[in-house]
Parts: C-alpha cells; sequence; structure tokens
C-alpha cells in the first residue's frame, strides 16, 4: 500500500513515457487542484485540460513583412588617393563610407562602398608574431619593398606606412626622414597611401604635419590626430587638403569632442574615425559596440558621428591565444591567422570601414567575407545540404 | 526595442505574501528586479507550485514574455537555455543566454568511437577570465537513415551523457523511433518541414517537446511553417532559416537579421523564437582528400558571423582548439553586459611567501589583464607583489593610449595603498606595453621603474633572470 502521500510526490516521476497515459482521462479543475504540482507536470495538466485544437489539414500561409527601420541621414562618404587626372599620382582611388542603412542589412540598403583592407607597412624592423613575421622576413628592413609585397602579393586595397622609426624611443629618424621613406613608397606602389604616426605625443604633430606637405595632392589619410595632438594635424591637413584619422579610446563621447574640435579646419570630406580596435577574447566587445552605436547614431542625424569608421585590426595579435606556443592549442599558424579574421569579422559586422591589418590569410579572409556579404544572393531551397546525413570523416 | 514591462505592471500578479522564498526582501524588490531582468520568474517558487497562482502565473508569463519565446531544451543541470533575447543590440540591455553550441555526432559511429567523441565533447574547455569555457550540447545526426540505429544510438547517448541532445533527422520516421527511446530527455526535434510538418508536429506535441522548423530559402515559408506547427499546438519552437557558407553568407545573414528584427522591432509575435544556424553545413563541401583544416576555417567564419548575427544555437562539427577557441571567445565577449565595466577593486594583491625582498610589479584593472596576470604569476610559481591600478577596467595598451593608466595614477596607487611600507626596495616592475610611461613614473613616484616582459606570461622568467634587483 502507498500513502497519498507517496502516490502525489511521485507523480512527476512517472512523467515521460507515461505522464500520458496518466492524464490522458483525466479532468483537471485548476483551482481546486490541491496537490502541490512540479512545474512540468503542471504544464501537462493545463495541456490537458485545454481543448483540443482542430488539427490543420494543410499548411496555413502566413507572410513576413521585411522589417525596414527608417535614417535621416547617411554616412559620409571619403575618397582616399588621387589619380594624376586630380592632381594626385595614384593609379586609382578608393571611396569608403557613403551608407544608409546598418551595417550590412542588405534587406534596407547594401553597402554604399564595400570595406576596404589597409596593409601595415612599417619604417624599421619590428618584432612580430612568428606565424606574420614569417612572411615578412624579406621586407623587414625595407619599406618600399613591403609595400610592393602587400600590394602584388596579398592584395591589399591600400598600404599604410607606419612611421614609427620617429618615435624617440625607437630611433627618433627626423620629419625630413620620415618624408624620405614616404616619397620611396610612393615610387613602389601604384594605390593610395596612408600615413601612420608612431605615437610619440611630441613627434607626431610634426611628423605628420611633414607627410601632409610631402604628400600634396595625393589625398592621403593622416593616422591620427587624438584628443592630445590635434591642432597642428588638423592644419596641415587643412593646408594640403589631406584626411584625418580621428583617433580615440573607446569612448564615444570623446569621439564627439575630437570631432566637434577638428570641425574648426577640417569638412566633413575629411575626417575618418577610429574607437580604437581591442581583440578577440581581450575587449573587442568594447570595440564592437562603439562602433555599432558610432554607426547608428550617424544614420539617425548625429553630425558628429557619420563618418566612416577605421580598425587597428592587427592588434588582434594581443591576444596571446593567437600566437603562444602550444601545442595544446592547435597549430598557431591557423590560429593566428583565425583570430586576425575573426576579430575583423565581427567588426566588419559592426560596421568598420577601413581596416589596416596584416596575416595574408587574414587579408585574403577579410576580402572574400567581404565579397560573400556584400548583396543577396537568391539560395533555392533546394541548395541547402542536408547536413544531418552526410558523411564527415572521422578524425576531423 | 519592444517595450518592457515595469515593476508595477509585474507586482499585482506576484502572490504579495513577501514569503522571502526567492530570497528577495518582499514581492516589490522581486518585481523590481524582475523589471531590471536581474532575476528570472521560476525564484518565485509558490506561483508554480500553488494551484491558486496558476492563474496569476500565466498572466505574469504572459507580461514578461521576451519579444524572442525562452526554449529550453534537455533536463536538469546541464539544460540549454536558448533565446528569451529582448534586445536588438547588446548597447540596449544586455544579451541573455548565450549562444547554446552543439556539436555533431553521426549515429552510425562504432561504440568506442562513439563514446570517445561524447567524452572529447564534454571535455572540451579552457580557461578564460577565471571561468571555463565549454560547449554545451550534442547534435546526434541520423546519417545511418535507419529508425533503429538512430534510436538506439539516441538510447546509448543518454547513457554516457547528461548533456542536451538535439535529435537530427529530416525523416519524421527516424524522428519519431528516436523521439519516442528518449522523449524523458526533453531532446530538441530537428526538423519539421514544409513536407514533415504534420508528422514531425504530431512527435512534438505528443512528448511535448522543442521543435525546429526548418524552411530555407524563404522567410514567408518559415511564416507559415511556424504558424502551421503553433496550430498543432507544437509551444517551443526554434527556427532555422536555413545556412549557406561562402557565397550565401550574406543571403544568411541577412535573413538571421530580418527574423531576430522582425520580432523585436516590429514585434511581430509569430517568428519571436530562438533562431538555430548550422554552420556544420560548410562540411557537404568538403570533398574526399581536401585539407580538413579549409573547411573547418569556412565553418569558424560562418560560425562567428552567425554568433554575432543572432543566433541562439549553432550546430558544429569542429571540436579543435583552434577552431573552438575564437568561437567561445566570441560568444563570451558579446555577452557580457555592456553596462557593467569588466574590472576587478583596485589595490595591492599578494602571492605565494612574500617579504620584504619580493618584487612589486603593477598592472591595470581589467579583469582580463588582472586574470591573466594573476594566472600567469600563479603558474610561474613566483612570489611577489602586483599592484592594481585603477584604469577604469581597460587594458594596460589602451589605457596608456586613453591616459587611463598615466605616471600620476601609478604614484597615486603606491601611495594610496602604501606600498612602500611593505619592502626594503623601491623597485618597481612595469607591465612591458607600459613601457612608455616608465620615466614619468619615476619623476612622479620617487621609485625605480623597470621594464618588464610586453606580455605577462614572460614573468616568471623575467623575475628568475633576476635583472629587476641590478641597479
Amino acid at each position: 500500500m502507498t500513502t497519498d502521500k507517496e502516490k502525489t510526490t511521485s507523480l512527476d516521476d512517472l512523467f515521460g513515457d507515461f505522464a500520458e497515459l496518466v492524464l490522458e482521462n483525466v479532468t483537471i479543475e485548476l483551482d481546486e487542484l490541491k496537490l502541490s504540482l512540479r512545474p512540468m507536470v503542471q504544464q501537462m495538466a493545463r495541456a490537458a485540460a485545454r481543448p483540443a485544437l482542430e488539427m490543420p489539414k494543410s499548411l496555413i500561409p502566413a507572410s513576413f513583412a521585411t522589417p525596414l527601420g527608417e535614417y535621416t541621414q547617411s554616412i559620409q562618404e571619403i575618397t582616399l588617393g588621387a589619380t594624376k587626372g586630380q592632381g594626385g599620382s595614384r593609379a586609382n582611388t578608393v571611396t569608403i563610407g557613403g551608407h544608409t542603412a546598418p551595417a550590412w542589412d542588405l534587406f534596407q540598403a547594401p553597402p554604399k562602398h564595400t570595406p576596404i583592407i589597409a596593409a601595415d607597412v612599417f619604417d624599421m624592423p619590428i618584432s612580430l608574431a612568428k606565424a606574420v613575421k614569417t612572411h615578412y622576413k624579406e621586407v623587414l628592413d625595407d619599406p618600399a619593398a613591403w609595400a610592393k609585397l602587400v600590394v602584388d602579393k596579398f592584395g591589399a586595397d591600400v598600404v599604410t606606412l607606419h612611421l614609427i622609426s620617429t618615435d624617440r624611443q625607437l630611433g627618433d629618424t627626423s620629419p625630413n626622414d620620415a618624408a624620405k621613406t614616404i616619397e620611396e613608397v610612393l615610387q613602389a606602389v601604384k594605390v593610395p597611401i596612408l600615413i601612420g604616426s608612431a605615437g610619440d605625443p611630441e613627434k607626431d604633430g610634426p611628423v605628420l604635419a611633414k607627410a601632409a606637405e610631402v604628400c600634396e595632392g595625393e589625398r592621403t589619410l593622416l593616422c591620427s590626430a587624438t584628443v592630445d595632438v590635434f591642432e597642428e594635424i588638423a592644419v596641415a591637413a587643412k593646408k594640403h587638403d589631406q584626411i584625418v584619422l580621428s583617433w580615440t579610446s573607446i569612448d564615444i563621447n570623446q569621439q564627439k569632442e575630437l570631432n566637434r574640435r577638428l570641425f574648426e579646419w577640417l569638412t566633413p570630406e575629411q575626417i575618418v574615425i577610429d574607437p580604437t580596435t581591442a581583440a578577440l577574447g581581450y575587449g573587442l566587445e568594447y570595440a564592437f559596440t562603439i562602433m555599432q552605436r558610432m554607426r547608428l547614431a550617424g544614420l539617425l542625424g548625429d553630425e558628429e558621428l557619420r563618418f566612416p569608421i577605421s580598425s587597428g585590426t592587427t592588434n588582434a595579435w594581443a591576444a596571446r591565444e593567437a600566437w603562444l606556443k602550444n601545442p595544446e592549442l592547435g597549430p598557431r599558424e591557423l590560429r593566428g591567422p583565425i583570430w586576425e579574421s575573426v576579430t575583423a569579422l565581427a567588426l566588419l559586422l559592426a560596421g568598420n570601414d577601413l581596416f589596416m591589418m596584416m596575416h595574408p590569410a587574414a587579408i585574403k579572409t577579410l576580402h572574400d567575407l567581404v565579397d560573400w556579404m556584400k548583396e543577396r544572393h537568391t539560395v533555392k531551397p533546394e541548395e541547402y545540404p542536408d547536413w544531418t546525413t552526410i558523411t564527415i570523416p572521422e578524425g576531423t | 526595442m519592444a517595450k518592457l514591462p515595469g515593476p508595477l505592471e509585474i507586482y499585482p500578479l506576484l502572490p504579495g505574501t513577501n514569503c522571502q522564498d526567492c530570497g528577495e526582501a518582499n514581492c516589490m524588490a522581486f518585481a523590481t528586479k524582475m523589471a531590471e531582468h536581474t532575476v528570472k520568474l521560476k525564484a518565485c517558487t509558490p506561483l508554480f507550485e500553488e494551484a491558486p497562482y496558476a492563474k496569476k502565473l500565466e498572466k505574469l508569463q504572459e507580461l514578461v514574455r521576451p519579444p524572442v519565446r525562452e526554449v529550453v531544451i534537455g533536463t536538469g543541470e546541464f539544460a540549454a537555455s536558448i533565446g528569451g533575447k529582448l534586445v536588438l543590440y547588446r548597447h540596449d540591455l544586455r544579451y541573455s543566454n548565450p549562444t547554446a553550441f552543439f556539436i555533431d555526432i553521426p549515429d552510425n559511429l562504432e561504440a568506442d568511437a562513439f563514446a570517445a567523441r561524447v567524452k572529447a565533447i564534454e571535455d572540451w574547455t579552457y580557461v578564460y577570465i577565471g571561468t571555463n569555457l565549454r560547449l554545451d550540447g550534442i547534435a546526434l545526426r541520423g546519417v545511418s537513415q535507419d529508425p533503429k540505429t538512430f534510436a538506439t544510438a539516441a538510447k546509448k547517448l543518454t547513457q554516457l551523457t547528461k548533456w542536451p541532445i538535439m535529435l537530427c533527422s529530416l525523416n519524421p520516421e527516424m524522428l519519431a523511433t528516436a523521439a519516442n527511446a528518449i522523449a524523458d530527455k526533453r531532446p530538441l526535434l530537428y526538423a519539421a518541414t514544409l513536407d514533415t510538418w504534420a508528422e514531425v508536429g504530431e512527435i512534438a506535441t505528443k512528448h511535448n517537446l522543442p521543435l525546429v522548423a526548418y524552411a530555407p530559402g524563404s522567410l514567408d515559408n518559415l511564416s507559415s511553417l511556424v504558424n502551421t506547427l503553433r496550430a498543432l499546438g507544437v509551444q517551443d519552437i526554434v527556427l532555422d532559416p536555413g545556412t549557406v557558407s561562402k557565397t550565401g553568407l550574406g543571403t544568411t545573414v541577412d535573413d538571421f537579421t530580418q527574423i531576430r528584427r522582425s520580432s523585436i522591432i516590429e514585434e511581430n509575435e509569430l517568428l519571436g523564437y530562438p533562431t538555430l544556424a548550422t554552420p556544420i553545413a560548410t562540411w557537404a563541401d568538403h570533398r574526399e582528400g581536401e585539407a580538413p583544416e579549409l573547411t573547418k576555417w569556412n565553418e569558424v567564419l560562418t560560425a562567428s558571423a552567425l554568433i554575432v548575427r543572432y543566433a541562439d544555437l549553432v550546430v558544429l562539427h569542429s571540436l579543435d582548439m583552434w577552431t573552438n577557441l575564437p568561437i567561445t571567445f566570441l560568444r563570451s565577449n558579446l555577452y557580457t553586459d555592456p553596462v557593467k565595466p569588466v574590472a576587478v577593486e583596485p589595490g595591492v594583491m599578494e602571492f605565494g611567501d612574500v617579504g620584504p625582498d619580493a618584487p612589486v610589479m603593477y598592472t591595470t584593472n581589467f579583469a582580463l589583464t588582472y586574470f591573466t596576470v594573476e594566472s600567469d604569476i600563479k603558474q610561474a610559481g613566483v612570489d611577489a607583489y602586483l599592484v592594481v591600478v585603477d584604469t577604469e577596467g581597460m587594458s594596460v595598451q589602451s589605457a596608456v593610449a586613453g591616459r587611463k593608466l598615466t605616471a600620476d595614477k601609478v604614484a597615486e596607487t603606491l601611495e594610496e595603498y602604501k606600498v612602500a611600507d611593505k619592502v626594503n626596495h623601491k623597485i618597481l616592475i612595469s607591465p612591458g606595453m607600459a613601457a612608455r610611461i616608465s620615466g614619468e613614473t619615476e619623476e612622479s613616484s620617487g621609485w625605480t621603474v623597470k621594464v618588464g616582459p610586453q606580455d605577462s606570461s614572460g614573468i616568471g622568467k623575467y623575475l628568475q633572470e633576476g635583472k629587476w634587483k641590478e641597479e
């Protein structure tokens, strides 16, 4: 004999193969139910108490309405580089921005201009993760050859020449030395080039001012103006008609403030913004969210944030998981570039326009991704593979 | 973003007894936290257990039902909750229920290999910010096309693991047999299609199981399928609009985005269900003799794109560290609460048996930086002080660039926590990434600054070499 108590507490243990049998012929008035039922049983009881549904005989059609948004402003278009006819010496120009919809909302509008990749070139040998260095070891002390390599072999759209040797702690080379390197790189490649300073607050102003002068007519991007160093750069950009990268430190208000200050000298055609990129696993979400917010704010009418966005995606390599020599984590020849690729992909989806990158496999991957994502292709139902039955080789 | 209910709407539907079973002081406090989404309704146990509250419960569930419903797969402590999404953008609130990662296993794998793969799935882990990153579930694929083999494998799977299971076959007979065998484990059924909705829908209602509605290539078709399954009485639905990689990736990302945008912004209740993506489909393009790394690479990209774009569950094949580290990290990053800075308390930490000779290092209070440095110091087994400087939760490199880590701030922190009283020297080891401010730090603090390694994995070696003590 079992007591009532035992019966009630074991009721939900019967749930499973037998529960339906138990409840099938029982009418339960919920209000009168004195038993303490656990949630699963209670759900069953309710389902049983509900009137029987009339079973549909055929598909009940429903339609889907495209969830269009309303945006009041487009992102600024910025053209980098200038051809001979335009007063420069480049074979082509590239244009970024111009968007009228959140990033990759193809149903609303495809990207006006697809994002581009700038490969990093340094003006002196630097320490690099082994998986990256392998691809650059022949050119580490020759910026011109380096630039040629990234354009001819790795397919970079543009080149960023980082003048890090001007740093007082890394060689303290002069603005005139920098000018010479710029000339060499301009000779070596025909794509637009961008100029990066060393991040030395004393030197960045004079170096970028000199770069603006040397690149007269080329419409280069001066990287970067910061809240600490901006006036000298903005003045030079105005004088020589260059573009300025407005670089802030994951702070949307700081970005607005710096842009306001730049407006004193620059027109909207001369500003690209960079909220700082942190690596996958090491703060990527800050960059992701700030880019997403900036793009939306720009589309919704914020005059101070309606600019194309740039990312120092090479920062992905700051994640130790990208380069650590540890067999348990798998080959770093794959781990490194996939780290840079996934960092880039997340920011691509957030709305980034200009990617500064290094690993050739990551550069190729991002180009592929942009190509795959830039428009909707009709995929017929039968073209979706039935993955439930495919044979995947064992051990993969 | 859809309107979310406030505490005054929630409160009248609670028991009002202030029983404190939920851990809150009273029902109003619980209602407030419900509105902030910091507690879950199920914490109010009387609502679920006491019959007189049944009507209130039903109303409350309706009221607080997120625009994307929550679906639970599996039972017990390993059950996976997916969906339950409130917002389109993480900056609006925060994402709930991180994307669940289900790894496949074919039903025709021989016994040892079958058990080994289950174990490999369960054992996959990596320590990140003080927690273990893990996978979430197992997707049993009906490769055999034989209902009996499929059901036997399903049963076998439940004996090997407590993890949530997804039964994957487009053949209704396969699903019926396997569902019969393991219905009590609450597996997710994959899938009902435009052709099989009647049979598969019936299996789901019969066993009260969650069911995937799979209608690739058309959101109209997917809407019709869901509409029909609901009419059949299927309650827990998961949406699969189809996943294609490479040239189809744009279409796939667009479909997932439209579904989520429609349910959250336009309050399209019909598609207010969790979504499922199948990066594993990249393996359909894999050709014999081809390097599997290429397919894996593509699988990672497809998964990453759909983790960003609203997939609540992804089905994967790859189990490598190099493939699954980036996607588990990405998930972790995107599902972090954007409002809370990921920071630890500033102060002075002691490691090992510290004495007056112990080295003094400093780092920032960004949680990830701190835990990485902490784990490296512990692993190196060295005795040391670690001064944690408040950089508002920024990493060393970003904090130096953003002037959140300055010489003055380091000096203030040394002063505030009286570090000079703890040791008999005045040598401070700075992170390699903060080399730029070392000169200024010497000036403002009066300590000698030695620049340590660029990455904290080099701390052990650096300290053993002993150069930091040299004049």
